[in-house]
């Protein structure tokens, strides 16, 4: 899908509305968001570039 | 696409960076003054101990501490009604999100004790015999139900159930009925119909492996102290004392800000000291005391109650054309939680098939609740399950179209662009460059004899940054007081030294590296997920920066120049605007700092960002002895991209560490448990990890492909080398009788019944 969205918080505010019953996994789930293959973790204001590609993937910790 | 470039990449000739300088921790180590979990002794000190369940499943009906409480010289006894009960719900703590439910259970159980070795009472008194003697004191009335160890049978309909709120997530629609299978995550793209259609040889496997302990050398070990008004100070082992406090706070219903929690040296972690097991109950004892409780494991309760790994089973099938090309690859990942939900078996499912560029593939992953001990992370935790089994396939897959093992791998290689099986395109990676230094390695075409094989496997890491501080204290003299928040394991003192020196311009033996307790900095997240040298490193490079402006400001100053009139160059400010040249060294400048403007401090406080992931290539040759069983490791070379080797020692150090924690992963740990599911070999003695006389010197080959997010372009390197261990050995070990082994361990008894199998014996 495309989303109009300039950072990561936008981005997830935008599918929350989208998506309502999306809206609670991305307040309380443990994800990270990758773009353009960058991944980021806990991270609103990274920014999205126009033609970014994103992917909402699960959170990485390790051990 | 995002700009790879790095405008802040150091790019000068380094000078410290790359060398390999005695650490700054090593005589406090070597002399034995270095302080661990169990050092710490306080005035007034009580002993604490633990009250563990002996049932793998039981109901706890009642619990009665009266003649406990009784016993003289017993100050306190705790059970689970002394820590918070929260709802099951994923909440933060620190940077993670935890399931508090699930783990003031684990800390203590509540209504039921679900394996051996389950803590359900604590006691505190005033010698460690007393407190022992209190345990037996206390009566605890169970109603023993039926258990479940194996993960196949805990998936079945009528399976023991461990919790009757437990409804499957990740499967539409969600369960009518409870079980012991958390969640169902699956990854993947492509059409896989046709990719296997398009195979010329497809190979189908299963395999299974037990769940290994981390082997950390140090138990857990913990002194608590809370005062009368409820402040309270937690000295501990562990990865990550922010992650303590966050935890502790939240079960003893505290505010974070009331507990000073300060790391000791840390005798091995490998992602087991990244959880609570004694500290909330060391905190709630004293609590209860008024006095400062120690409380340290025995090693049988290091294994009986301190997570392992996952145990699993796994289903692979791989297609691929005769010329070497994979059209498609599936599995299915099976992997045990222990008690509680939370196995790795996400991140296992992700980077399964992560090595290859692949158009067609899925990774199917279940997370199961057993009675066995809650897992805990272990280096890389899930990937070495997975990639394990894919790269056992990998190998038979190269066997069946007569293409050598590393040029397969070489043809299918994930790179720069690659799109990942979870989605993502990779960015710039090395695993071409470990398979061509592999293949051009001469102990890849060293002789074997009869009975010896060859095996190689790969293995990729994702890598984490995160909430990271840092601060860089300068002292009049010039020397500086380096406070990070992550404790040092893999000899990130130095590393982080290092670069700090590297920066600011000075000599290595100026840097004094401090951890600092939860009162000193900002909160920073544990150390794991190969971390620290890159995101303690960023902090680290971001606050000499910091210094360095400071110092240009003060030289400006000094001489009444624009502050661009003034560069740092080689631990000076020089003066570049007209006139005569000026030079004021960091120690010249630090002894004025008082007079220009006060002391010079340096912080950073990030999130760290831009992780690269790790990837590797191992050789190993065994020889197996066909009267015995026993597998010989003969020869292991450890290959391994790490962006920037700041300390190549230590790097090597993980590399060789890992490998050797692989071999005694393939070759013999497993935990033995009875039919009632009591553990039978709960140490060292029964539960075999390596030995030096084991295995030979780990070779190791450091590849250098940098990280255009990190200032030096570090790539973590602590948990890569863990993942190809299990399958170079299995298949060195195929090679070597002609049988393929899909299961660990790989054990005298295993091969040498498995031989026999193939003989009809």
């Amino acid at each position: 899908m495309e989303v109009d969205a300039r950072n990561v918080k936008q981005l997830l505010r935008i599918l929350g509305e989208r998506y309502p019953e999306l809206a609670p996994h991305l307040e309380h789930d443990s994800f990270a968001v990758a773009i353009d293959g960058e991944i980021f973790q806990d991270v609103w204001f990274a920014p999205i570039g126009p033609d970014s590609e994103i992917h909402l993937i699960p959170a990485i910790r390790g051990g | 696409m995002n700009d790879m470039t790095n405008p802040n990449l150091v790019e000068r000739e380094l000078k410290i960076v790359g060398t390999r300088p005695l650490r700054p921790d090593g005589v406090d180590k070597v002399t034995g003054r270095a302080k661990f979990g169990a050092d710490m002794h306080l005035p007034n000190m009580l002993f604490g101990r633990v009250l563990r369940s002996p049932h793998a499943h039981a109901r706890i009906k009642s619990i009665d501490a009266s003649r406990a409480l009784a016993l003289k010289g017993v100050k306190a006894v705790v059970t689970s009604a002394d820590l918070c009960d929260l709802p099951s719900e994923f909440i933060p703590a620190g940077e993670m999100m935890v399931n508090f439910k699930d783990m003031t259970r684990n800390v203590m159980a509540r209504e039921k004790a679900l394996y051996e070795g389950h803590a359900v009472a604590a006691v505190a008194a005033v010698s460690d015999a007393v407190a022992a003697q209190a345990l037996s004191l206390i009566e605890v009335d169970y109603e023993v139900l039926p258990h479940v160890m194996d993960v196949n049978e805990a998936m079945q309909a009528d399976a023991p159930l461990l919790h009757d709120d437990m409804y499957t997530i990740g499967v539409e629609p969600t369960p009518e009925k409870p079980s012991n299978i958390a969640k169902r995550v699956e990854f993947g793209f492509g059409d896989l119909e046709a990719g296997f259609a398009e195979a010329d040889v497809i190979v189908e496997r299963e395999f299974t492996t037990k769940p290994v302990h981390q082997g950390y050398i140090e138990p857990h070990a913990c002194v608590a102290s809370v005062s009368e008004d409820g402040q309270a100070e937690l000295w501990c082992t562990t990865q990550g004392q922010f992650i303590v406090r966050a935890f502790c706070a939240k079960l003893l219903g505290m505010e974070v800000s009331q507990l000073r929690v300060t790391a000791s040296e840390i005798g091995g972690g490998f992602g087991g000291k990244t959880v609570v097991y004694l500290e909330p109950l060391a905190l709630a004892l004293s609590r209860k005391a008024c006095q400062p409780v120690k409380m340290v494991m025995s090693r049988t309760e290091v294994f009986q109650a301190s997570g392992p790994t996952s145990g699993a089973s796994i289903w692979v099938k791989v297609g691929a054309t005769k010329d070497g090309r994979i059209t498609a690859g599936d599995a299915l990942l099976k992997y045990q939680a222990g008690a509680f939900q939370g196995s790795p078996v996400q991140p296992g499912a992700m980077c399964a098939f992560a090595p290859y560029d692949l158009d067609n593939v899925r990774i199917v992953g279940f997370d199961v609740v057993v009675n066995r001990p809650k897992v805990a992370a272990y280096r890389a935790p899930g990937g070495p399950i997975a990639e394990f089994a894919v790269e056992s396939v990998i190998d038979e897959v190269a066997m069946k179209i007569s293409i050598d093992p590393v040029e397969f791998r070489l043809k299918n290689a994930a790179q720069e662009g690659t799109r990942a099986p979870y989605g993502p395109k990779l960015g710039p990676i090395g695993l071409v460059q470990t398979l061509e230094a592999a293949r051009a390695h001469a102990h890849y075409s060293a002789p074997l004899k009869a009975n010896q094989g060859r095996g190689v496997a790969s293995g990729f890491w994702f890598n984490i940054g995160g909430e990271t501080c840092a601060s860089l204290n300068l002292g009049e003299d010039g020397s500086v007081a380096m406070v990070v928040g992550t404790p040092d394991i893999g000899g990130s003192r130095a590393s982080l030294s290092m670069m700090a020196a590297e920066e600011l311009g000075i000599q290595l033996e100026h840097v004094h590296p401090i951890i600092g307790d939860t009162s000193a900095l900002g909160f920073n997240f544990l150390t794991g997920g190969s971390r620290v040298t890159f995101s303690s490193g960023m902090a680290v490079v971001q606050a000499a920066r910091d210094v360095i402006e400071q110092l240009r400001d003060r030289a400006a100053k000094i001489w009444e120049v624009p502050l661009a009139d003034v560069e740092w160059v080689e631990g000076h400010a020089r003066c570049t605007g007209p006139g005569e040249a000026r030079s004021l060294s960091l120690a010249e400048l630090a002894r004025t700092a008082g007079k220009t403007g006060g002391p010079i401090i340096g912080n950073a406080a990030i999130n760290a960002t831009g992780a690269g992931p790790s990837l590797a290539t191992h050789l190993v040759d065994v020889e197996v002895d066909p009267e015995t069983g026993k597998v010989t490791i003969l020869r292991y070379t450890a290959i391994q991209d790490a962006g920037k080797a700041i300390h190549p020692a230590y790097v090597e150090g993980q590399m060789q560490g890992g490998a050797v924690q692989g071999i005694g992963w393939a070759l013999n740990e497993e935990y033995i448990y009875d039919d009632k599911g009591h553990l039978l070999n709960p140490g060292f003695l029964d539960y075999r990890i390596p030995v030096c006389s084991d295995v030979p010197m780990i070779d190791t080959v450091i590849v250098e492909v940098p990280n255009p997010r990190h200032p030096y372009g570090v790539r973590g390197v602590g948990e890569t080398p863990i993942i190809p261990p299990m399958g170079a050995i299995a298949n060195a070990v195929s090679h070597a009788t002609g049988i393929r082994f899909t299961d660990l361990p790989m054990s005298p008894p295993h091969v040498l019944a498995t031989i026999e199998a193939q003989q009809g014996k």
